[in-house]
Parts: C-alpha cells; sequence; structure tokens
C-alpha cells in the first residue's frame, strides 16, 4: 500500500480511507457500514501473509513465480478463435457485433 | 472554461527553456497477438479476431509470442538499447472497459531494453541525440465507440460499444529521457525525432508504423522552466498525437500555453491533455493518477523472459542499414541529389526503384519509370506505388527491352499496362500484343516509298532540298505501322530513298 498514506489509528496496516481509494479504483460502491467490515477484514489478511515476511531472511529472493521456469513462447501462428456471436454469447448486452457497457465514468485511460 | 492566454512563441523561448520526452506506441505487425494465437488485421468486422484470451475469459492463459520478443528487442537494439537479461511481465490494474482483463499486460520496471539514443538530424543538417530511457513490450486495448451525446465523445455518452479486435495486439512503448536544451527548436525536434523512429522501425519490418491507422502513435511530454532557474518545470502530457505535423504543433501550443499559465502566477498541472487535430490545441484531460493507483504486480501468469546474449547478438545480425546512411550511400551511389532522393522516399519509391536496380536497370531509368509513369498508374487505379501488381524485375525487363531498342518507350508503356492488367510478364505481353519496333527494312522501305507516292508535292519538296518537309511523310510512315517504326529511322530513310532517285 502507499507509503506516505496515513497511518491507521487502529495500527492496522490497511486503513478505511485506503480501503474506500481501492473500491472507486475498481469502481465498486462500497457502504460506509462495508468499509468498516472490509478494512477489518482485510487488515487480518494483509497481517497474516506480512508475517511470511518475518522469516524471510536477507539471502531468500521474494518469489514470484511458483515454477522454475523461463523463455516459454509460443510461435507467432493463428490459432482458430471465437466468432462474433461466440464472442458476445456471455456479453448482458451488446449492439452492432459490439459489447455493450454503461456509460463510462471518468476519463478515457 | 475560459480559453487560455497564449505567449507568442519567440517570447517563449526567449525566457523558458523546454523540456521534452516523448513516448511512442508502436503496434507490431506480427501475425498474432502479443498473448494468443489471433490475428491482428486491421479493419476486420468487430469482435471476429478474439478468443477466450484476449477477452479476459475465465480458464484461459496467456502464451508469449516469440516474434513480437525479438521484434522488441531488435527495435531495442536498433535504438542503441541494452537488452535486460531478465524480467517480467507485470499486470497494471485499471477497471475500464476497453480491457476485458480489468488490468492491461505491460512490462513496469523490467523492461526488455532500456539506456538507448537515436541521434536526430533536423533540417539544416544538425544532429541532436535523443536519449532512450525505454523500451518495454506491452498489449494493445480494444477500440470503444461512445453512443449518445457528442459524436465519438466521452462527455455526455450514454453507453459505449466495445470491439476487443485490437485488445492484445503486441505493443512496444519506447519512451525518451528528457530532452533539454532544444530551445526554439523544441518543435522541429520532437517531429524529426517521431519521424526518425518511424523510419528506422519500418525498416525493421516489425511494424507498418501507419500514424493513420493507429499503428503508431505518440505522446508528447513538455515542461518549461524559467531560463537558468536551474529548476525542473511540472510536465503535461499530451496523448494521442497522431500525426507528424501534430506532433510539432501540439509542442508549439503547449510552449505557449504553459507559458501563459505561468506569466499569469499560476501553476501548471501534471495532467494528461488530449490534443485537437482541427484546432491544434489541446484540452485538459484527467489528473493523473499515481503509479501506485494502477497496483503492478509481476504477471504469474507468465514466466521470465531472459534472452541469452547468444540470442541477443544473433538479432543484432539481423539489423538492417540504418535506413538515413542507406539513403545516403544510394544517392551517392546514383549521384542524384537531396531533393530528389527526398522526393523518392515521398512516393514511397526508394525501395522499388532500389529494386529494380538491383535487377539491372539503369537507376535513371528505373526512377523515371517509378516515380511518373508508375505513379500516375497508381495514382489511375487508386493503389499505394508498392501494391501495383508490377513488380521491380519485371519493370527491369521493360527498361531493358526499350534501351535494346526492341520496344520504343510508348510501346514500354504498353507492356507495363499489359503486366499490370494481369496478361503476364512483359515479353508475354509483348508477344500477346504483337508489340514490336518494325526493324525490317524491306517493310519499312515500301512503307516509305508508298507514303511518297500517295503525296507527291511533299515528295518533291523533299527532293528539292525541304529535309524538313520529311516530317509529313514520317507521320505517315508511323500510322502505317502502327506507331512502331523507329521514327529516327524512317527519317534517314525518307531522306534516303528521295536522294537516291
Ligand atoms: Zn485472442
Amino acid at each position: 500500500m502507499s507509503a506516505d498514506s496515513p497511518a491507521d489509528p487502529t495500527g492496522g496496516v490497511i486503513s478505511r480511507d485506503e480501503v474506500a481509494h481501492l473500491a472507486r479504483l475498481s469502481r465498486l460502491a462500497v457502504t460506509d457500514a462495508e468499509l468498516d467490515v472490509f478494512a477489518g477484514q482485510l487488515d487480518v489478511i494483509l497481517s497474516s501473509v506480512a508475517r511470511v515476511g518475518e522469516v524471510a531472511a536477507e539471502d531468500i529472493p521474494p518469489t514470484s513465480h511458483a515454477v522454475p521456469l523461463q523463455n516459454v513462447f509460443r510461435a507467432d501462428e493463428r490459432r482458430p478463435g471465437l466468432d462474433q456471436e461466440q464472442a458476445l454469447s456471455g456479453a448482458p448486452a451488446s449492439e452492432d457485433g459490439r459489447f455493450r457497457v454503461p456509460r463510462i465514468l471518468g476519463e478515457e485511460q | 472554461m475560459t480559453a487560455p492566454t497564449l505567449v507568442d512563441f519567440d517570447d517563449v523561448v526567449a525566457r523558458f527553456d523546454p523540456t521534452l520526452g516523448l513516448e511512442v506506441h508502436v503496434e507490431l505487425s506480427t501475425n498474432t497477438k502479443m498473448f494468443c494465437g489471433c490475428p491482428t488485421e486491421f479493419g476486420a468486422e468487430p469482435n471476429t479476431q478474439v478468443c477466450p484470451t484476449c477477452l479476459g475469459l475465465p480458464g484461459s492463459l496467456p502464451v508469449v509470442n516469440r516474434t513480437a520478443v525479438e521484434s522488441a528487442m531488435r527495435i531495442g537494439l536498433a535504438l542503441n538499447c541494452s537488452i535486460a537479461p531478465w524480467g517480467r511481465f507485470a499486470r497494471k490494474n485499471y477497471f475500464y472497459p476497453d480491457m476485458p482483463k480489468n488490468f492491461q499486460t505491460s512490462q513496469y520496471d523490467e523492461p526488455i531494453a532500456v539506456d538507448g539514443w537515436l541521434d536526430v538530424e533536423l533540417d539544416d543538417g544538425s544532429t541532436v541525440r535523443v536519449g532512450i530511457e525505454r523500451a518495454h513490450m506491452e498489449e494493445d486495448t480494444g477500440k470503444s465507440l461512445h453512443v449518445g451525446g457528442a459524436t465519438g465523445r466521452i462527455h455526455g455518452a450514454e453507453y459505449s460499444l466495445l470491439d476487443y479486435n485490437r485488445a492484445g495486439v503486441p505493443l512496444i512503448e519506447i519512451v525518451t529521457k528528457m530532452i533539454p536544451g532544444t530551445g526554439d527548436r523544441a518543435p522541429e525536434v520532437a517531429r524529426a525525432y517521431v519521424t526518425q523512429l518511424r523510419e528506422l522501425v519500418k525498416s525493421l519490418g516489425v511494424s507498418d508504423v501507419r500514424m493513420d491507422q493507429g499503428s503508431m502513435r505518440c505522446d508528447v511530454n513538455l515542461s518549461l522552466s524559467p531560463k537558468a532557474s536551474g529548476e525542473l518545470g511540472t510536465r503535461t502530457e499530451t496523448k494521442n498525437v497522431n500525426s507528424l505535423r501534430s506532433v510539432e504543433r501540439a509542442v508549439r501550443y503547449e510552449m505557449t500555453r504553459q507559458a501563459g499559465v505561468l506569466d499569469a502566477g499560476g501553476e501548471i498541472v501534471q495532467e494528461t491533455r488530449h490534443f485537437e487535430e482541427q484546432s491544434g490545441s489541446t484540452r485538459a484531460g484527467r489528473r493523473k493518477e499515481t503509479s501506485e493507483d494502477y497496483r503492478y504486480f509481476p504477471e504469474p501468469d507468465l514466466v521470465p523472459i531472459a534472452p541469452s546474449p547468444e540470442w541477443v547478438e544473433e538479432l543484432r545480425g539481423t539489423l538492417p542499414e540504418l535506413p538515413w546512411e542507406r539513403r545516403r550511400r544510394i544517392q551517392a551511389e546514383w549521384g542524384v541529389s537531396d531533393e530528389e532522393i527526398r522526393d523518392l522516399v515521398n512516393a514511397g519509391a526508394l525501395d522499388l526503384v532500389e529494386a529494380t536496380v538491383a535487377a539491372g536497370a539503369p537507376s535513371g531509368e528505373a526512377r523515371s519509370w517509378w516515380v511518373s509513369y508508375l505513379s500516375q498508374q497508381a495514382n489511375t487505379r487508386e493503389q499505394e506505388l508498392t501494391d501495383l501488381p508490377i513488380t521491380p524485375e519485371q519493370v527491369a525487363r521493360v527498361i531493358a527491352l526499350v534501351g535494346e531498342g526492341e520496344l520504343t518507350n510508348k510501346m514500354g508503356r504498353q507492356v507495363v499496362d499489359g503486366v499490370l492488367d494481369g496478361e503476364g510478364e512483359p515479353d508475354q505481353v509483348v508477344e500477346k500484343r504483337g508489340l514490336k519496333v518494325v526493324s525490317d527494312e524491306g517493310a519499312l522501305i515500301t512503307a516509305v516509298d508508298e507514303a511518297l507516292a500517295s503525296q507527291p508535292d511533299v515528295a518533291e519538296k523533299i527532293r528539292g532540298g525541304k529535309i524538313q518537309a520529311a516530317g509529313a511523310i514520317v507521320g505517315a510512315v508511323m500510322k502505317a505501322t502502327g506507331g512502331q517504326a523507329d521514327a529516327k529511322r524512317v527519317r534517314e530513310l525518307v531522306v534516303e530513298r528521295c536522294s537516291a532517285e
């Protein structure tokens, strides 16, 4: 989480404000009551995971992948995909061969 | 929103130092997308080049396109970058429907190519070295169509329609280091850099770099600082500047706008701005997110990429001659002016002419055929010169036939027409259309005698020494032979026949 966010008064690793911020980034409508619940729950999860750091020694590099593999590639060859009807079959709404989504909030990325 | 106060450009550069930064996205022209086997062609029916992976459906897994990685490395090497011996992809998380996965697979702090440069040549022949910070791999997003409200614009739109054909197309983002000290030439440097980068990437054959089709896109970062202040100003990022001319205009506009804000005692806000093609101005977009908001983390579904030194050297060996060096070499070989070579490049004819010369044609003829007759044909047929259905070898054959006197220039054009119309190889067209310079002297002499006999008064004049009257007889002979005779030889024969009598 952000290094400059104010320390949570309860001493947890994630603040209620940070949970609200994350909810906004994820476009999730979270009520005040839910924020209290989630902040508490996430705090438990994060503190539990953080305990791993306590046993990690200096000589153990952080792991991002569990398998000792690298350079896994595919040849630049086409493979059959989905047709338009199949592609749109799971969409809640579509129009003119395109996925139809609600008015987009905020600016384009 | 009030219109911004713009400061006169000369006044801006007298009092401020601009610092430039350019981010260029290049869409690779691989057969398939970055992480799945879907095609990448521009212009297909919406959502017909998609699969579970690029639609972000549950259970699908990405696999990296080897050719895309090699293209990224070749771009990096051509830009004098070092190739990272080990690196991972990362997830850039954001919630927006142009990415159905809700994250873009990108490279974050482990780009594949770092720390290079490109020497950019300006109009007056001087050179500016532009540092390259990084080139990294990522994937393109889908295309949104906003419906309702102002046409195509997001503001006031009622809903949006998404086409994911482009989602997942390999994208290389090339980021410059800060470019300070360009002063009043900042707009020119920006344009020259993008022009040269475009040419370089094109020469690698990894992208068609069409700015009009979005396969090359440019974001312009610009800040101003008061002269000799030693401070760096706050920068803005102007997005989607999609033509070379716009790159120049966007830099110029931001310089004059930012100076206006600073003069009024205001502060430049770090934000994304959008370039307005029509007015040449920029308008404020969203405030820039901090990279923290994207919650980057290493992509767990893709394993690291670790190019071996052997692989890197093998790719370095595939780099072609730099386009501007090649141009200089060709110019010297052919002995043509700067202007002529520029015309060839602008007409998209340089490669074609070079291949025609390689097929044995003299460079002068090769240039002339491509730049004049074939360019006209391309225009008439509404095709690109490179798309004309005639090869440099075929053009060289026509040039040889004309050079050997087998065909007149006019016949040569007819042969080219025949090839363009699918009548086969030049020699077949000559055969089928019965195109041949009449060199049978007997037949020609008969034709000359007949013409002289049918115009006795003209013949009389020629005999009397009025050689210029021969034109009428030459014309008659050319007509009688269907334009296939060599006019010069006919003229000689007319004079000969008249004096012999
Ligand atoms: Zn796909």
